[in-house]
């Protein structure tokens, strides 16, 4: 008797364990449905994108699909000439004068002010503590107006100064907060042992603090960069000749321009002003992320 | 060891500067140019309250670019958090792939705010655009997505919400914190699992919705790139959110001193809902004891 209990009991909770095995199947089956639907839509927009820039003009106003029937460069090669005197090899050269000495000022002040805020101790380093963070909540649309009749003032007006100075100065809390987070989370162990040896602070910062600091430093050197490329409003209102433009406003003049009936020159053009930020997203995607989920930092 | 407290504030100096010159002198000076007329040749004149009288009592542009502004916050803000609050919970199931789908979904909203992706969104939602020959396909009649006023405005909030990869990374990693021994006694107490997902996810990841919250309405109120380049405001000024305006009457127009009257009442309207969400967040906002990354 008991023996045809046990099996009957058994067999219902195997009958049981299938159904919850089943369900848990199907709410996967579901899951991967939903993320694969979410993840067409994402990715659709760029990948109709890359396989437009190398479409006929005929064939991006009749055909929905990726893959071009007659692959063609003229997109390309007429796109790169531009409606003016300049290459868009100009503008790719303008847009990393720009980036470059923004990047490299941005990752040296944040890692400077970073330090003195995570291991000093300083009259009134609370308050400026919270300024700082008060300063990440702060529109920018607040400051613009007189920054720019600033810049003015100093003789500044198109050229690159406005977008290279304020960087020098830490002006951008995101990093120096991910920074001093960062470097909360290192013990101080060895910066004291090498103080006991002799080292000055500087020597302890350059020498060991950095080299520990160094995925962070990446991190807002990533940032920057991405933050830079898209930058718009930047350019806009500090450049105004059109030799000095960086490709956001060279990509804004053309579909203003005549030549915007040639959407494949425009779309080509826009693959190329995507692909520096692409690439390096590939590249470097681990840094993206850790930065963002340790951080909170915007994307 | 670190005992040098001058040396400490000689560290921080270049932020102290940068502080003082281009973060909180423009600041207050944007408060003083908002009381008076310039135009950048003519010395700034003051008017007193005049451009705020003329804002609310005489600018119908001003009100409509209100109205769009914060029509526009309200329904991208809470959009973009559910939507990436609702994929951070499917990632957080742990699937097979995960990191592939991640970083999928991310890549929008590394790109998203540069002008190559509104470019990019002008022409697939123009008239002949994709979209519409996709819609086409299915037997659906063309959608105007910039020509008419209703649909310009979805346009753009489709955009914003395509950028949803940061807050759910954010998500993600606040997920993945909570202690999975939490839902285990839970289930067996014998809670449900939407009573375990109100009564323990929500509550354990409020700092981050909080967080994400905040963020994401700083930077709604502050979206230009997207209406600047695929609809220049239009039509019939749906699109043309408060920072098109502050442009087009600081930089275009040369009018200093009415951009800075708007771009203040633009920031009072950020400050005011940044302290409501401070002060209401004692009721809802739960910190655990453990340290919060």
């Amino acid at each position: 008797m008991r023996s045809i209990e046990q099996t009957a009991a058994s067999a219902q909770a195997m009958a049981e364990v299938r159904k919850t095995e089943r369900r848990q199947k199907i709410n996967a089956v579901v899951r991967y449905v939903i993320l694969a639907a979410v993840g067409f839509a994402m990715i659709y927009p760029l990948l109709w994108l890359i396989g437009a820039s190398f479409k006929t003009n005929h064939e991006i106003f009749t055909e929905i699909g990726f893959i071009p029937m007659h692959p063609t460069l003229d997109g390309y090669i007429e796109g790169w000439k531009t409606s003016t005197e300049y290459t868009f090899g100009r503008f790719f050269i303008n847009t990393f004068i720009i980036l470059i000495p923004k990047v490299l000022a941005t990752a040296f002040s944040s890692t400077l002010v970073a330090y003195g805020f995570a291991r000093f101790d300083f009259p009134g380093k609370k308050i400026l503590f919270s300024i700082l963070i008060a300063t990440l909540l702060l529109p920018n649309v607040v400051t613009r107006i007189p920054q720019y009749i600033l810049f003015r003032e100093l003789g500044w007006l198109d050229s690159y100064l406005p977008l290279w100075v304020p960087q020098m100065f830490a002006v951008d809390a995101f990093f120096v907060f991910m920074l001093i987070q960062f470097l909360r989370g290192i013990p101080r162990d060895m910066e004291e042992a090498a103080m006991i040896d002799g080292c000055k602070p500087f020597q302890v910062l350059l020498y060991i603090v950095i080299p520990m600091l160094k995925p962070a430093i990446i991190s807002v050197c990533l940032f920057q960069f991405m933050w830079s490329m898209n930058d718009f409003l930047g350019p806009l209102i500090y450049i105004s000749s059109v030799e000095k433009y960086p490709i956001a406003l060279a990509l804004k003049m053309s579909i203003s321009a005549t030549e915007s009936f040639e959407w494949n020159r425009i779309l080509s053009m826009t693959v190329l002003a995507l692909t520096p930020s692409l690439a390096v997203f590939f590249l470097a995607q681990k840094y993206f992320i850790e930065g963002i989920s340790t951080t909170g930092l915007k994307g | 060891m670190y005992e040098s407290r001058i040396l400490g504030l000689a560290y921080v100096t270049p932020f102290v500067i940068g502080l003082l010159v281009f973060t909180a002198f423009p600041f207050l000076a944007s408060l003083g140019l908002s009381f008076t007329e310039y135009n950048l040749i003519e010395r700034p004149y003051w008017v007193g309250l005049d451009n705020f009288e003329f804002m609310f009592f005489h600018d119908s542009l001003f009100w409509k670019s209100l109205s769009v502004t914060l029509a526009y916050v309200f329904i991208t803000v809470p959009l973009k958090l559910a939507f990436a609050l609702y994929i951070a919970l499917i990632l957080n199931f742990k699937l097979k792939g995960i990191n592939l789908f991640r970083t999928g979904y991310y890549v929008p909203s590394i790109l998203g705010g540069s002008v190559a992706i509104a470019v990019l969104w002008r022409y697939m939602f123009a008239d002949f655009g994709v979209i519409n020959l996709i819609l086409g396909t299915v037997g659906i009649d063309p959608v105007p997505w910039f020509g008419d006023p209703g649909w310009a405005l979805f346009t753009i909030t489709l955009l914003r919400l395509w950028q949803f990869g940061s807050a759910m990374v954010i998500f993600l990693a606040a997920l993945q914190n909570v202690p999975v021994s939490l839902y285990e006694a839970a289930m067996i107490d014998g809670a449900r699992k939407w009573q375990a997902f109100f009564r323990i996810t929500i509550p354990l990841i409020t700092p981050v919705i909080f967080f994400n919250f905040i963020m994401q309405l700083v930077q709604a109120f502050q979206e230009f790139n997207g209406p600047y380049i695929i609809t220049q405001g239009g039509p019939l000024k749906s699109t043309y959110l408060l920072p098109l305006y502050i442009y087009e009457s600081a930089f275009r127009n040369f009018e200093m001193g009415y951009g800075a009257a708007l771009a203040w009442v633009l920031f009072s309207i950020v400050m005011v809902l940044t302290i409501i969400a401070f002060v209401t967040s004692k009721y809802w906002v739960f910190y655990s004891g453990d340290k919060q990354s």
